[in-house]
């Protein structure tokens, strides 16, 4: 294994719009690609895509964020298949509506169990590989919805509020190996989730975001906004006082 | 005032229904702008979430919308429910020492064009703009300037794999189904989604072309030039069409073979028109000094130049949303093609209508087309095509009631594509399998869950 060997970017969640973009840039950089998900029909049409596209490999894998007791042997079958440094892109999560999760204990759990619970055990299965390898980036998409808690959608922004710290911690313990991590405070990006929502402000392409994605993800890690306008926007919202912040209908 | 209320909530919870359901409340519009249509629209990402949007709420009618560069009506179904195609826009297989390829319908020339002519591969026809998917090039059987050699898109399709409104999901082909087949190619989406195009790309030996381009002083000018270049690869004419007279149907005719030697990538970036222009900036001297212009750009003597296949194939993509030049009330495209023999006498007659009524034309596009398309309602004829834009203003039907008049006379027809003005009764009169099509439709619609404001203008649909 050569520090110049291609590495491998396993897509976690790999059906979605945004993973799928970026999976077509890390591809055009000539990395290999393991997609991971539920979905198998579609990775499948995913991988033949970007290899004949980019002529890199590419292969689904069966992968579930709710089945926590599988993500052991899951990371053990993507080490083995990507022979070489592994990269990590974490994009699955769910967005119900609020008032559904409300009503509905089991649409709440799930959410928690999907978006936080979930990625915390395959990242921790994921740690071991990572620190042994001594290099690569972790790429974890994080969203503006975890800053302040809103009417609309706290409890998803709890999911991603939560995430968020669990990341700092670990991306302290990779670092000692050389690993970095990358936390992606997202902003609304033109997907399936979105698509039926009302007009959304700032909002981005999922091959915009990718590109922004790919170039933060070759330097440095850390937190970072994306598109970067959220960093102003969420800065003056962090800081509303609570009085005024309640009043507001955002 | 109650009873407004009760509506009001009833309008919100409808909303949130669709919203539940994945759908959207949008407003679509065909690439010539001169209408827009209120429906729901779904847009899938997966094969998964395209089976779901089949379930159309309220019992609203259904079309897919793939690149949205069909002109006028063919493309939006006003009140019913469109499905978004251009996510599902994956390259499924392909095969280098066939050029056999196959992709989702969202996938664009312009990805053609980017992953396989580095590799020596090229579609096998195209239309003007990169923008079209490969849904919509098998619902239109769309052509380009290559189609006196290489026919129309349909003719090079193996096999698809289509989404009937029942939910199956058959393959169709001349073996298999083969009516639905010739009905689903050229059949605008009204026969269902097709979810698979497999066709037969064409080796190209370099990424460019040698264009020739000469200067043509008049119509007999043109026809003779055609003719002579019966055997050119590619070939198409740019009229002027606002010269009349002794130079009506000026231009220039544009010939190009496949070039040994490539050309480094165009290095342009594509600018967009940034805004509507308003309604005068376009006018008969405008126009006139820009079609004139155009003409004189080739030097009297002609000229020979090597050409990357984009810059060839896709003049105007260049420049983005170039439809906004038309302004807001934006423009129909006239495109009709003639017979040969009294297509002659008929191409004489468009053009002088169109000269004398002397609306802002930009360049008109003349070519000559070969064998007649596969597809119950193809387009193609042996025979001329022209085609032009005109801006919309009152008045026009007039116009484009002259310009079907004499296209029906000639036993031409026009093409569906481009059309937002063809009459119900001339449809039926320039597409005789029309019967047949709707027969076809019948049989895997029977309901009638597909439809289009243009089928309901032509009569296909209630």
């Amino acid at each position: 294994m050569s520090a110049t060997m291609q590495p491998t970017w396993l897509m976690l969640g790999a059906s979605s719009a945004v993973a799928r973009a970026f999976a077509q840039e890390a591809a055009a950089h000539g990395a290999g690609i393991l997609l991971a998900g539920r979905d198998m029909e579609d990775l499948e049409r995913q991988a033949a895509d970007l290899s004949i596209r980019h002529d890199v490999p590419a292969a689904p894998v069966p992968f579930d964020a709710r089945d926590t007791a599988s993500h052991a042997a899951f990371v053990e079958d993507c080490a083995a298949r990507a022979g070489g440094p592994l990269n990590v892109f974490l994009a699955f999560g769910v967005m119900p509506d609020q008032a559904e999760a409300d009503r509905d204990p089991a649409i709440a759990a799930g959410m928690v169990e999907a978006n936080f619970t979930g990625a915390t055990t395959v990242l921790a299965a994921l740690a071991p590989v990572l620190e042994a390898q001594k290099q690569g980036v972790v790429v974890a998409l994080g969203s503006v919805a975890g800053d302040r808690g809103r009417p609309r959608n706290y409890l998803y922004g709890a999911t991603k509020a939560a995430l968020l710290t669990y990341l700092q911690g670990y991306a302290a313990r990779l670092s000692r190996s050389g690993v970095r991590v990358l936390c992606l405070k997202a902003g609304p990006v033109d997907t399936a989730m979105t698509w039926p929502l009302p007009k959304l402000p700032f909002m981005t392409t999922p091959r915009g975001f990718a590109a922004g994605a790919w170039k933060l993800a070759q330097k440095g890690g850390g937190g970072a906004y994306l598109p970067r306008i959220w960093w102003p926007v969420m800065t003056i919202i962090r800081s509303l006082p609570t009085r005024i912040f309640n009043k507001l209908d955002i | 005032m109650s009873d407004t209320m009760t509506e009001e909530r009833a309008a919100a919870e409808a909303a949130e229904a669709h919203r539940a359901a994945g759908w959207k409340q949008v407003s679509l519009q065909g690439w010539g702008r001169s209408s827009a249509a209120p429906c729901l629209a779904a847009r899938p990402e997966r094969m998964r979430e395209l089976m779901a949007a089949l379930d159309v709420p309220e019992g609203r009618t259904l079309l897919p919308y793939g690149g949205g560069r069909a002109y006028g009506d063919q493309a939006l179904n006003t009140g019913g429910a469109a499905v978004l195609t251009g996510r599902l826009d994956r390259i499924l297989a392909f095969d280098p020492a066939s050029g056999l390829v196959v992709t989702e319908p969202g996938v664009t020339f312009a990805d053609l064009l980017r992953v396989f002519l580095p590799r020596g591969w090229l579609a096998p026809t195209s239309p003007g703009t990169a923008f079209v998917t490969m849904g919509g090039a098998v619902a239109n059987d769309v052509h380009g300037k290559n189609h006196h050699r290489a026919g129309s898109f349909g003719d090079h399709v193996l096999w698809l794999d289509l989404l009937l409104p029942d939910g199956r999901q058959i393959r169709i082909s001349d073996e298999e189904e083969p009516a639905l087949f010739r009905a689903t190619i050229g059949g605008m989406g009204l026969t269902g989604i097709i979810t698979a195009v497999c066709f037969r790309m064409q080796p190209v030996p370099s990424n460019a072309l040698t264009v020739q381009s000469r200067r043509i002083r008049n119509l007999d000018d043109f026809l003779a030039g055609f003719a002579a270049a019966a055997d050119a690869t590619w070939s198409v004419g740019w009229i002027d069409a606002l010269a009349g007279g002794a130079s009506l149907g000026r231009g220039i005719l544009e010939t190009a073979e496949p070039s040994e030697t490539g050309v480094a990538l165009p290095a342009g970036k594509t600018k967009a028109f940034p805004l509507e222009a308003p309604s005068w900036a376009l006018n008969r001297m405008s126009v006139k000094a820009f079609n004139a212009l155009y003409w004189r750009r080739v030097p009297e003597a002609g000229r020979q130049q090597l050409q990357h296949y984009g810059k060839f194939l896709y003049p105007l993509d260049a420049v983005l949303h170039w439809n906004r030049m038309y302004g807001r009330r934006g423009f129909h495209q006239f495109q009709c093609v003639l017979p040969f023999g009294p297509g002659e006498m008929a191409l004489r007659r468009l053009l002088e209508t169109i000269s004398a009524a002397g609306d802002a034309s930009f360049l008109a596009v003349l070519k000559v087309m070969g064998r007649p398309g596969r597809g119950l309602l193809s387009f193609a004829l042996p025979g001329y095509s022209l085609a032009l834009d005109i801006p919309a203003r009152p008045g026009l039907r007039g116009l484009f009631a002259s310009l079907e008049r004499i296209t029906r006379e000639a036993g031409g027809r026009i093409y569906l594509a481009k059309d937002s003005l063809l009459s119900a009764e001339g449809f039926w009169e320039m597409y005789p399998e029309a019967q047949r099509f709707q027969e076809i439709r019948h049989s895997v619609d029977p309901e009638g869950r597909f439809s289009s404001d243009m089928a309901k203008r032509l009569g296909l649909a209630a």
